[in-house]
């Protein structure tokens, strides 16, 4: 409370207002000033390289390789292709008008929304923060990125970096912790995209209803792989890679859309198991190739998981936590129990159970127990098993023999359902998530049907009858008719 | 109760029985069939919540709900087809789609000024993507509430398709279970009401709200046939009681007083001299409403600018037309959204004032403008942001399936008709297809200079770069 007892203004508060004025001038509806924005967007990444992979390297311990893939290198593409498609996104849309309403055209013409707010999470730093501004720039909406405070590097490197590249007056980088969303939540915004977990989810969400503020919520959930039988080596080896590169290699299995347990036939489990030990023993041969636990509190997290006897009794492979260095060996267990934390909770780090079920298609019903994830994954060359899992299960995506990679897709829309959240961005629908699509309909004044206006009796209703059957026939011999 | 309902419905969504597309065609068609069939009834119950004139029960409700239902059965195969995109030379060889999948169980609570095409509407949209359906009707037109607690389980399938009558006990009720989705129609007090208690299960929500739907009228216009236009999407809506009715006008001082003179030509010819008798008119939904829009026109504030009707019989719970000009822009009657048949006229110098104005306010659910002045509608189109827009005519663009029907800002989120109404009770499920070919080693850890060179290739898109992956480079050292 102020000292004179009147209550305080949220903080923020002439930001959100200057932001306001900026888009009411109209600036951000130029087309050249958002394909500008875009353009300073592929030469922050570009010129700016080495300082990205630096921060993820000091926040995450995030190899170059996987930097430049997960992060920077998709981004790049993915704002060159906005660039090049702006045009088109932008353009209004003809839409079919029926006859009755001739002369009539009719148009769908996407606007920004407003001044829009992105929550990015820690795991994927820059991308989940520049993928939707990218979104909301070419939409032609004023921006507030709010980056993780868990990833502080970055943060800063986006505090300091996106004045110099992007319009200032127009994207803003708001540094903080959860105290800052909070209050950043006590504004009224246009939209609001949140990447994170659901309990904080569901906050933004609360708080959002009170302003009829439109949400998009990217949450995690526990992603599943099916393996099935793989009967060459070939496509065995192929899978581990896959399955290996979407757990470990990718920012240590931290990701909303890694694979977080398997589901495999008992049959094949030794199989897999003795593969991945192999090839993991490749991959990650010298230290450094994998990127670390975030902080100690995640660390004792993925520790408290293996608490419990029972699940730490099903590791076979791994299992040594360095508290020193933050690090955890890529961890394989054999089917700990369901009901166990590990089990339930969403794990965000390299440990993989697997859980084998008699035959493969038990995998099926497994997954429809659960909530619905933001992925599922399926390696199998069985195209009846491929049909039942898109038909009978839920999820953000599947994705057959890969995963991780339908995150570079710029063609299909990424995001959840159920649990996993709802909103979908990526390539145009990174665009359509930050406008509105508003309908026009122009008429002309000539042709005139006098049966639309009141008083009303039965002829008028007869005539309308016909209009509704789209019975053109007959309403015109009607307005023969009933001409006086 | 609502749990038990919710719980039955999950069941029935999780055997399947919603999914098969003779399911839902077999649904939409017996819904054609009700329509067909209690055609009667429906406009009697309308007449009693509303004293809805017949031909506004056909024109608005009846009729728009029968060819929601047939064009979604005409659209449903194409629209249940999953949809093949591009997949990406980094992903070669691939292959993808978008796969429409059903939401699982959803509720929408319908409104009481078009009960029953609001509550259908979104029905047929649920029902076409395959989901299960609970409706809550409005308990404020509870005689089409209880039509529909009779009707409904006569024509569909009860074990997928429930009404749940009540107010705000069984409402809140509802809102406490788990859906899948919520849809909305409504004020925005209920809308916040509703996105917070959605956001304690993470349901996404479409809500259809309501705003100050501005109707600019410039002078260089047809202005017979405007008029009749504006009048009819007014008073021939409900009396005003429509969330796409217009709300107030804007024009020019100097055209101002033609307008007037032309609205109440055509308000005469329309309801005659005694509106309060006309059988053309809707009556105000409940003395609740009769209460708040008498005190808006009594408001010593507007009550010397009326120029037309103010005439009220609270017995009949009827309000005739009135037109008032020049109100002071504090009066309630230019804050709060009128939804009555209050038509207040605003006077500004040059007409373009006119998008200013409507800009400052909050953005409605439909705007409108009247003029054949090509520069101004392209102003209008492009600044002033609105759920809809329609030039040179009034609610039409509502009938149009192919364009999508909804709010933006305090009028709504989300939209519906036509296959906008699949879509939002659809989620739209990414499916991506590889096979075990196209391995590129570049991919995976160690990570060396070169493996990154031809990662970066591969990103961009470089078929040199996918030539070079596809052949195994780089070669891994042994």
């Amino acid at each position: 409370m102020g000292s004179d007892g009147e209550e305080r203004a949220p903080e923020f508060g002439s930001m959100v207002g200057e932001l306001r004025e900026v888009y009411e001038s109209g600036r951000t509806r130029d087309m050249e000033w958002r394909r500008s924005q875009l353009r300073g967007l592929v030469r922050l990444l570009e010129e700016k390289e080495e300082d990205i992979f630096d921060a993820l390297r000091e926040d995450l311990g995030k190899p170059r390789g996987e930097a430049f893939r997960d992060e920077v290198g998709v981004l790049v593409k993915s704002v060159k292709d906005k660039l090049q498609n702006l045009g088109k996104w932008a353009a209004p849309e003809k839409v079919e008008t029926p006859l009755v309403a001739f002369p009539a055209s009719a148009f769908v013409v996407p606007e920004p929304l407003g001044v829009v707010l992105i929550f990015s999470c820690w795991n994927l730093p820059i991308g989940l923060a520049l993928e939707p501004l990218s979104g909301a720039l070419a939409a032609g909406n004023a921006v507030v990125v709010k980056p993780s405070e868990l990833a502080p590097s970055t943060a800063a490197f986006l505090a300091a970096n996106i004045p110099k590249y992007l319009d200032s007056k127009v994207v803003k980088v708001v540094e903080g912790g959860p105290e800052a969303g909070e209050t950043l939540m006590e504004h009224r915004w246009d939209k609001v995209l949140f990447t994170g977990s659901g309990r904080v989810g569901r906050i933004i969400m609360t708080k959002a209803a009170k302003h009829l503020t439109p949400v998009a919520l990217e949450l995690g959930s526990k992603c599943p792989c099916i393996v099935d039988w793989l009967d060459s080596q070939r496509d065995s080896q192929v899978a581990v890679n896959r399955i290996i590169g979407a757990k470990w290699s990718t920012c240590a299995g931290q990701a909303c859309i890694a694979i977080d347990y398997i589901l495999v036939e008992e049959e094949f489990a030794p199989i897999l198991i003795e593969l991945l030990k192999s090839t993991l023993k490749t991959f990650f041969a010298k230290p450094g190739h994998m990127a670390r636990v975030l902080n100690e509190r995640q660390f004792q997290r993925l520790g408290a998981l293996l608490d419990d006897p029972r699940v730490a009794s099903s590791v076979v492979h791994g299992g040594y936590f360095d508290p020193k260095t933050l690090s955890i060996e890529p961890t394989i267990l054999l089917n700990p129990p369901l009901d166990s934390d590990i089990m339930t909770e969403e794990i965000f780090g390299p440990l993989l159970p697997i859980i084998t079920v008699k035959k493969i298609e038990d995998s099926i019903r497994f997954l429809k127990s659960k909530p619905k994830p933001l992925a599922i994954y399926a390696f199998t060359t069985n195209e009846k098993l491929k049909r039942r899992i898109i038909e009978e299960t839920s999820s953000g995506s599947v994705t057959f023999n890969d995963a991780i990679v339908q995150y570079g897709l710029d063609s299909i829309p990424f995001g959840g359902v159920g649990h996993s959240g709802f909103g979908q961005y990526h390539g145009k629908y990174s665009f359509e998530m930050f406008s509105h699509k508003k309908a026009v309909l122009k008429r002309s004044f000539l042709i005139e049907f006098m049966f639309r206006y009141p008083p009303w009796d039965d002829g008028k209703l007869g005539m309308l009858r016909h209009v509704f059957r789209f019975d053109y026939v007959n309403l015109f011999l009607a307005l023969l008719g009933l001409r006086r | 109760m609502a749990e038990e309902v919710a719980r039955e419905l999950r069941a029935s969504f999780k055997a399947g029985r919603t999914r098969p597309a003779e399911w839902r065609a077999a649904q939409l068609r017996a819904l054609v069939r009700m329509i067909e069939e209690k055609e009667a009834d429906i406009s009697a119950a309308l007449h009693a919540d509303l004293a809805k004139p017949t031909m506004e029960s056909y024109l608005h409700e009846i009729s728009l709900a029968k060819a929601a239902c047939k064009f979604a059965l005409k659209g449903m195969n194409s629209w249940v087809k999953p949809e093949k995109v591009p997949a990406a030379i980094t992903t070669f060889p691939s292959s993808a789609q978008i796969v429409s999948e059903p939401l699982g169980v959803v509720l929408i609570i319908s409104a009481w000024n078009y009960p029953f095409l609001l509550s259908i509407d979104p029905v047929i949209g649920a029902i076409a993507a395959g989901n299960a359906v609970v409706l809550k009707p409005s308990e404020i037109a509870p005689a089409t509430s209880s039509l529909f607690a009779k009707l409904l389980p006569e024509y569909v399938d009860n074990s997928c398709i429930k009404v749940v009558e009540g107010g705000v006990p069984e409402t809140t009720d509802l809102l406490e279970q788990k859906w899948d989705k919520i849809f909305y129609t409504g004020n925005g007090t209920v809308g916040r009401i509703v996105m917070a208690a959605a956001a304690k299960h993470l349901t996404p929500v479409a809500l259809e709200l309501g705003g100050k739907c501005p109707v600019i009228v410039d002078s260089d216009v047809d202005l017979h046939v405007a008029v009749k236009r504006i009048a009819v999407g007014k008073w021939g809506c409900n009396n005003g009681q429509a969330c796409i009715a217009p709300d107030y006008i804007i024009t020019t001082k100097s055209f101002a007083p033609q307008l007037v003179d032309s609205l109440k030509r055509v308000l005469e010819r329309f309801y005659g001299q005694d509106p309060l008798q006309s059988e053309d008119l809707s009556r105000i939904v409940n003395s609740k409403h009769f209460q708040r829009l008498t005190n808006l026109i009594e408001d010593k504030k507007v009550a010397d600018k009326i120029v037309y009707g103010g005439q009220a019989d609270e017995k009949q719970l009827k309000i005739a037309p009135t037109v008032l000009l020049d109100v002071p822009l504090d009066s309630e009657l230019m804050t709060e959204e009128i939804f009555g048949p209050i038509l207040p006229i605003l006077t500004v110098e040059k007409i373009e004032e006119s998008i200013d104005f409507v800009n400052s306010k909050t953005k409605p659910l439909a705007a409108y403008l009247f003029t054949k002045n090509k520069k101004l509608q392209d102003n209008f189109v492009s600044n002033v942001p609105a759920g809809g827009m329609l030039v040179n005519d009034v609610a039409l663009h509502l009938a149009n399936p192919h364009l999508p029907f909804g709010g933006v800002g305090d009028s709504g989120m989300g939209s519906y008709h036509g296959k906008f109404s699949f879509d939002c009770f659809s989620h739209k499920k990414a499916v991506l297809i590889r096979g075990f070919g196209g391995e590129a080693t570049a991919r995976y850890p160690p990570y060396t200079q070169e493996k990154q060179k031809i990662l970066r290739g591969l990103i961009n898109g470089s078929f040199i770069a996918l030539i070079l992956a596809l052949l195994g480079f780089p070669r891994e050292k042994r």
